[in-house]
């Protein structure tokens, strides 16, 4: 066990999924939202990494998806700046609690 | 025959009901009535054409005349072999009833020119009488019972549109509603009658089916009349429902309490459906199957003689004591077309004894032309009037001449009178029954006396009696030629139309039939028609107590027969008394308490409990990855735990 194997990437990408998951449900500020929302798409890709190189190290398949999400999260992260700045520009605040009208 | 020519003669009424229906009010305006009238002339006249067409030419094969279907489309496939079929049959009361439809009606539309002139709702009502033509048209030429039946039903809706016309008239409204429920009523009777025909033959082809019907020995009319319901056969039954739809349609007793109420349209258009050409399509459903009727069910045939008989006389006895003018003549209308009915019903198929057919048919097209025109010129009268009161009028002969004359020789046709056209039809009837029903004869003989008594009071309280009295202001003429000219024209054709030697082109089973006139069998009808004729002079011609006399001397006899026997009354209780109270209340309690209760106990159910969750919807977003969170852990600890196991 003095070698980095699977499992070590695997607790790793688990511990960033949960302080993300932690992180998007305990926090009040939008910003710091979203930056959890980011630690979440990245353990993904850590154990896409993983996966990719201990089990098929000849493909490419587990890359392909992590290049992907990396992509999607960048335009994601627009998104959702683009509208915390709307928020912030109705309501003067970007937190969470100030913004319930998705209940009417 | 070019089929196309013949599509244009209903087409052409349903174009113009669809121009002037949805252009008429905004756009056409008072130029309506041209184009209704121009389309329905070019009508007539291909109706005209096809009728000479078959009649000198195409239409007979050898010695007789035979069933031409020139048009069809398969409409609804139901099976291989079952198909309900659009198209055009020809044969000879389908020809006759064409020229007769869209001739009259083609002369209601000239006489509305002038009679509805004026009118805010012109235009719709040249659309719905073209809507009516359209409709009519497609009932005679049908060549599928269910044809007939959804034509049926078109014409009892045109009919329903046009008598509730004056829409904010009450009494016109509530006519128009009761003559649609009681057709509808017995158009019930109708299509459960081509359900069980139609089982039975297999077929809903007309022709198809009086092949199967008829041939005795073949399985169809084996099984018709060995299937039964309460010891009567499937055949009498379907023949009989038929036979009641018809006579819901044609004013039969017991069903006929619409007719007098629909008078409330107007009257150019009681000259056309309430006269000539709607009420008659239960004689016409008849003939139409008359071979089964005759061959293969005679006991349908002889409720439809019945019938037919005890209408004619009860319809004759109300008209005596009606003081409004239209519902004397719709009364004549209903007595009218009981001789058609029974002259049916006392038929025999072929032959000689087929004289009852060709009666009936004669009938149907000489009353077509009298009574139109007794209508039209009723018309005329209420017009110049104002009024359907009989007090209100006498001494018109001078005012309006020309409406004197024809009204005198239509009322003369009525009668029975020669050389005028009823005399030579009615002889027929008479005829008829004379050798198969002395009872029946006996009625018509009755019923022919009563006939030119109440025709002729109708005929001296409006043209003599006493002096016009025209209220000091100043009145417009007669009316215009468009008035005159349908008079003019039905009046020739109801002093003439009983020329023709209608046998030859018209029996039952399409071979020429050569009627001889009895002179001595005309003695007694005429000279009971003349005695009826000299009556009504002596009471009505000038003003006299007569009448008044014998009323009171008769008493509550008069007052029953002038309450038109308490039909509506008996009506009127049944439904509000009996099936209001003992049907209709309890269903519409529970409708109220136990379907509605159920549907609100539901509705407050889920109310209450959306009520409660509705917490659980709280629009923060951290609270619904929350819930999703939870959602994918439950839904993974489930699959783990399944997957364990």
């Amino acid at each position: 066990m003095n070698q980095i194997g699977l499992t070590h990437f695997l607790i790793l990408s688990t511990s960033l999924f949960f302080i993300g998951v932690y992180g998007f449900l305990t926090r009040r500020n939008l910003i710091v939202m979203l930056m959890s929302v980011e630690l979440l798409l990245n353990s993904v890709n850590i154990n896409f990494l993983a996966f990719n190189k201990y089990l098929y190290p000849g493909k490419m398949d587990g890359i392909f998806f992590s290049i992907f999400i990396i992509t999607i999260a960048a335009a994601e992260a627009a998104v959702a700046i683009a509208i915390i700045i709307n928020l912030y520009r109705r309501h003067k605040s970007i937190d969470v609690e100030d913004a319930e009208a998705l209940k009417d | 025959m070019n089929s196309t020519l013949l599509l244009l003669i209903p087409l052409l009424p349903l174009f113009s009901f669809l121009v002037l229906g949805m252009f008429g009010r905004k756009y056409i305006g008072s130029f309506s009535g041209i184009i209704g009238t121009l389309s329905l002339a070019v009508s007539a006249g291909i109706s005209l054409l096809t009728a000479y067409n078959y009649f000198f030419g195409f239409g007979k094969s050898g010695d007789a005349y035979t069933t031409v279907i020139p048009f069809q489309i398969s409409w609804l496939k139901l099976s291989e072999t079952l198909s309900i079929n659009m198209g055009i049959l020809l044969d000879p009361i389908s020809v006759m009833m064409i020229v007769v439809v869209t001739f009259v009606s083609l002369m209601v539309h000239i006489f509305s020119l002038g009679y509805m002139k004026g009118e805010e709702r012109y235009a719709t009502y040249y659309s719905f009488l073209s809507l009516f033509t359209f409709s009519m048209l497609g009932l005679v030429l049908a060549t599928n019972i269910f044809q007939t039946y959804i034509f049926w039903e078109l014409v009892g809706v045109s009919s329903f549109l046009l008598i509730g016309y004056y829409y904010n008239k009450p009494s016109a409204v509530a006519a128009a509603k009761k003559a649609f429920i009681v057709t509808r009523f017995a158009d019930l009777g109708f299509l459960i009658g081509i359900l069980v025909l139609s089982y039975y033959s297999q077929t809903l082809d007309f022709v198809t089916m009086i092949e199967r019907l008829t041939v005795t020995t073949s399985p169809f009319a084996q099984s018709a009349s060995t299937a039964g319901f309460l010891g009567i056969s499937a055949l009498t039954w379907g023949l009989t429902l038929v036979f009641i739809g018809g006579a819901g349609k044609s004013a039969m007793f017991p069903l006929h309490i619409w007719l007098p109420d629909a008078m409330e349209g107007p009257t150019p258009v009681s000259a056309l459906i309430h006269a000539a050409t709607m009420v008659v399509a239960g004689v016409y459903l008849v003939a139409r199957l008359f071979p089964v009727f005759s061959i293969s069910c005679p006991s349908a045939l002889s409720i439809v003689a019945y019938t037919g008989a005890l209408s004619s006389l009860f319809a004759a006895l109300i008209a005596c004591t009606q003081t409004d003018i239209k519902r004397v003549l719709a009364y004549s209308t209903m007595s009218q077309i009981g001789y058609m009915m029974f002259a049916l019903g006392v038929s025999g198929y072929g032959g000689e004894s087929g004289l009852g057919y060709t009666a009936s048919m004669f009938h149907l097209f000489t009353h077509a032309m009298f009574k139109a025109l007794l209508f039209l010129g009723a018309g005329t009268v209420i017009h110049y009037v104002h009024s359907n009161e009989m007090k209100d009028m006498g001494g018109l002969r001078s005012k309006l001449p020309v409406t004197h004359i024809t009204f005198l020789v239509a009322c003369l046709a009525i009668a029975g009178l020669p050389p005028f056209s009823g005399f030579f039809s009615k002889e027929e009837i008479l005829l008829a029954a004379f050798h198969s029903n002395p009872l029946i004869y006996y009625v018509a003989l009755v019923t022919a006396g009563i006939t030119a008594f109440y025709m002729f009071r109708l005929y001296f309280s409006i043209f003599w009696n006493k002096t016009y009295d025209d209220h000091g202001h100043a009145h417009h003429g007669e009316g215009p030629a468009s008035m005159l000219f349908p008079l003019s024209v039905l009046g020739v054709l109801a002093l003439s139309a009983g020329w023709i030697p209608f046998g030859e082109y018209i029996s039952s089973d399409g071979k020429a039939l050569v009627s001889e006139m009895h002179p001595g069998f005309s003695v007694l009808p005429v000279s009971l028609s003349l005695a009826g004729i000299v009556l009504a002079f002596v009471f009505y011609k000038s003003v006299s107590n007569y009448p008044d006399r014998i009323s009171s001397a008769l008493g509550s006899v008069f007052r029953t027969i002038r309450s038109k026997f308490y039909i509506d009354e008996i009506y009127l209780f049944i439904t509000k008394k009996i099936i209001f109270n003992l049907i209709g209340r309890p269903a519409a309690w529970f409708d109220r308490n136990i379907v509605d209760g159920l549907m609100n106990t539901f509705g407050a159910a889920a109310q209450v409990f959306s009520f409660s969750i509705s917490g659980i919807q709280s629009g923060r977003v951290q609270n619904y990855a929350a819930y999703f969170l939870s959602g994918v852990i439950g839904l993974a600890l489930l699959f783990i735990y399944i997957w364990i196991h």
